[in-house]
């Protein structure tokens, strides 16, 4: 992992007691909230219904087991106990009070953590692959690159104050599991003539109100040109994003509007004027970061196949469990661990106590080199995890109730906070979660529909990222009550897509229903074990119209 | 149509609600209900100086429904924010109408 030295640490000190400052004078009155509300927002400080809320920035969503304790202890010192995984690898403290920011602050940096830049019009916290480093398919671990962007783009002073907020995902996998193509600028690491390494560059995804898929910007840009490419990617958005739309600031907007040629070619003119202004990292630097990312030594660690076999025979949970949460690791010998937090009659998905996150740091510490990572499904990731101790650390995970076997099935959903917490919501997202979550308690059904990503947002904005869920669930207002549109067929992944619309909406206690119908449809019209997208293409909208819906 | 100032409490982001002797209480019921735009515009008057004293924080008038005389909530969102709280399981919970 990242270390930080000095500077960083000085850096963050000075911002929390720049904030502290800035609290008290506030609370004096000698700013008002107008000219205050720009200032809490740099520091990640929202007001949503019932208390302020703090984003936390969890860089590219890697954690260790201290910074993972402390959370737990600013969960249970400052906030009710409880944290939530957010879709961008981030924690935020949805009970907060003004006048404890200052010392959460402050307890944050004792760890090396802040809240910077996880709101505002800048760019947020870059996201990456939660396996990065432990992944079978890896090309190159992403976190090397995306530390280099997040120290570039860290009070980046040109940057501060773009159009509209600017988010960057990168990965370094033949799977995409990153989303990137539903980012302001997506990055992929892909292999170059003669055993080099670039990047193939996105730009112009996004979900909210218009919803594109980022469309490919540059095949191949070599790995030492990419600050400077991204600054005049940048650049150009920052002179020629609108302002005066909110609705229409985001740089998808931008570059649907002249043209992804159009944009290319202005980009291409500024970087071939600014590419010799040493904007890119030295190579001593760039080795200094990459070494900071070297593997954790793994020693062998034979299996005793004989003992697992029994175990997964003797117990169909545990067995379920290796099924869907246990990942392939680059080491045979070890495995990547996903750790739910979405269970039938259970949290509001993505919600996490502080007894959890001690349990899991300590997890994490016996089994698993002390490192955590936050996906952007909002779970928990163990990199790094023997075989030989799968057992053991399933017993350590059961204790403390976090052994749903569900990871990437249809109890495991994304949902944003929605109208029980945000200001900006038009219907709830966790309770449709929850009921959705239980009408598929059973964990054989959940198993036998497969792979299914379920995505719900309480507006338009869609932070719960309805857009590219297999089905998504989107809440709007009607006529005062909370209704659910649904639609299916979008995808986060490599074929990334964007759901159409099924037809009206419906009130929120249909919606367990509708969607079980919507299952039951796919389960009728599929294929052998073709996924659920597959038969969606195959069949299209209309079976799914009609069982909803009834005939026409 | 009857109607109540609501806030959020400026230390900790708390609801309350503009109640008699220029108090915020947590408790929409001891709201202070205005019936008329001139009643109305008084309140905001005093909200207005909360705000200017660090007390509150994104006033705003809201309407209400009277039940046995005291103020109630009436959309989706003002029924979460009078409850204080996230948890409804029950889908009909927070009634429709």
């Amino acid at each position: 992992m990242y270390r930080y030295d000095e500077f960083d640490r000085d850096f963050i000190r000075d911002r929390s007691r720049e904030f502290r400052a800035q609290v008290e004078r506030r609370l004096a009155g000698e700013l008002t909230e107008d000219e205050f509300k720009p200032l809490r927002l740099m520091n990640g400080l929202y007001l949503q219904l019932h208390a302020y809320m703090l984003r936390v920035a969890i860089p590219y969503g890697a954690l260790n087991s201290r910074q993972l304790r402390q959370l737990g202890y600013i969960a249970r010192r400052w906030d009710k106990g409880l944290g939530h995984w957010t879709t961008r690898q981030n924690i935020q403290f949805n009970w907060i009070k003004l006048v404890d920011v200052p010392e959460i602050l402050d307890a944050l940096a004792e760890v090396d953590m802040h809240a910077i830049q996880t709101s505002g019009n800048c760019i947020r916290n870059v996201t990456s692959d939660p396996y990065a480093g432990a992944a079978a398919d890896e090309i190159e671990d992403p976190r090397i690159w995306a530390e280099i962007l997040r120290q570039w783009s860290t009070n980046h002073p040109e940057f501060t104050f773009l159009p509209r907020k600017f988010k960057i995902a990168i990965t370094g996998a033949a799977e995409d599991r990153a989303a990137t193509l539903f980012h302001d600028i997506g990055i992929r690491i892909v292999g170059g003539p003669n055993g080099t390494k670039g990047f193939r560059i996105y730009v112009g995804g996004g979900q909210g109100r218009t919803p594109y898929v980022a469309q490919e910007m540059n095949a191949f840009l070599p790995q030492a040109d990419l600050l400077s490419y991204l600054e005049a990617m940048l650049r150009v958005y920052n002179l020629h994003g609108r302002r005066d739309n909110i609705y229409k600031a985001r740089i998808k907007i931008l570059v649907n509007a002249i043209g992804i040629d159009a944009y290319r070619s202005e980009v291409e003119e500024e970087w071939q004027r600014i590419r010799s202004e040493e904007i890119d990292l030295p190579a001593d630097e760039e080795a200094r970061i990459r070494a900071q990312f070297s593997p954790p030594e793994l020693p062998s660690r034979p299996i005793d196949s004989f003992m697992l076999t029994k175990t997964r025979a003797a117990d169909p949970a545990f067995d379920r469990w290796m099924r869907h949460n246990v990942m392939a690791h680059r080491n045979p010998e070890y495995a990547i661990v996903s750790i739910a937090f979405k269970e039938p009659g259970g949290r509001p998905p993505g919600d996490v106590t502080a007894d959890e996150m001690e349990r899991v740091a300590d997890a994490a510490d016996r089994y698993a080199h002390g490192e955590i990572r936050v996906t952007y499904t909002q779970n928990l990731v163990l990199p790094h995890v023997a075989r030989a101790d799968l057992v053991d650390l399933y017993e350590d995970l059961k204790a403390a109730g976090l052994v749903a076997g569900n990871t990437d099935l249809i109890t495991d959903i994304i949902a944003c906070p929605g109208l029980d917490y945000c200001n900006l919501a038009n219907a709830r997202s966790i309770p449709i979660a929850q009921a959705i979550t239980d009408r598929f308690a059973d964990p054989e059904r959940a198993e036998l529909i497969g792979q299914l990503r379920l995505n719900i947002s309480g507006c338009i904005n869609a932070c719960g990222h309805h857009h590219s869920g297999h089905i998504g669930i989107l809440g709007v207002d009607k006529k005062g009550t909370e209704h659910y549109q649904i639609t299916l067929g979008g995808s986060p992944s490599d074929e990334a897509a964007i759901g159409s619309i099924v037809g009206p909406s419906f009130p929120a206690e249909d919606v367990p229903d509708v969607i079980d119908k919507i299952v039951d449809t796919y389960l009728a019209q599929r294929s052998e074990d073709e996924s659920f997208l597959a038969t969606y293409a195959r069949v299209g909208i209309e079976p799914f119209k009609e069982a909803i819906y009834g005939p026409r | 149509m009857p109607s109540v100032i609501t806030a959020n409490r400026l230390q900790d982001g708390v609801v309350v609600y503009l109640a008699a002797g220029n108090v915020w209480k947590t408790d929409l019921a001891e709201a202070l209900v205005a019936h008329s735009e001139t009643e109305l515009a008084r309140l905001e008057a005093d909200a207005e100086k909360a705000a200017a004293g660090q007390i509150i924080v994104g006033a705003y008038a809201m309407d209400v429904e009277l039940r046995d005389g005291k103020p109630a909530p009436k959309s989706v969102r003002e029924k979460i924010r009078a409850a204080h709280r996230q948890t409804f399981p029950d889908l009909t919970e927070i009634g429709l109408h």
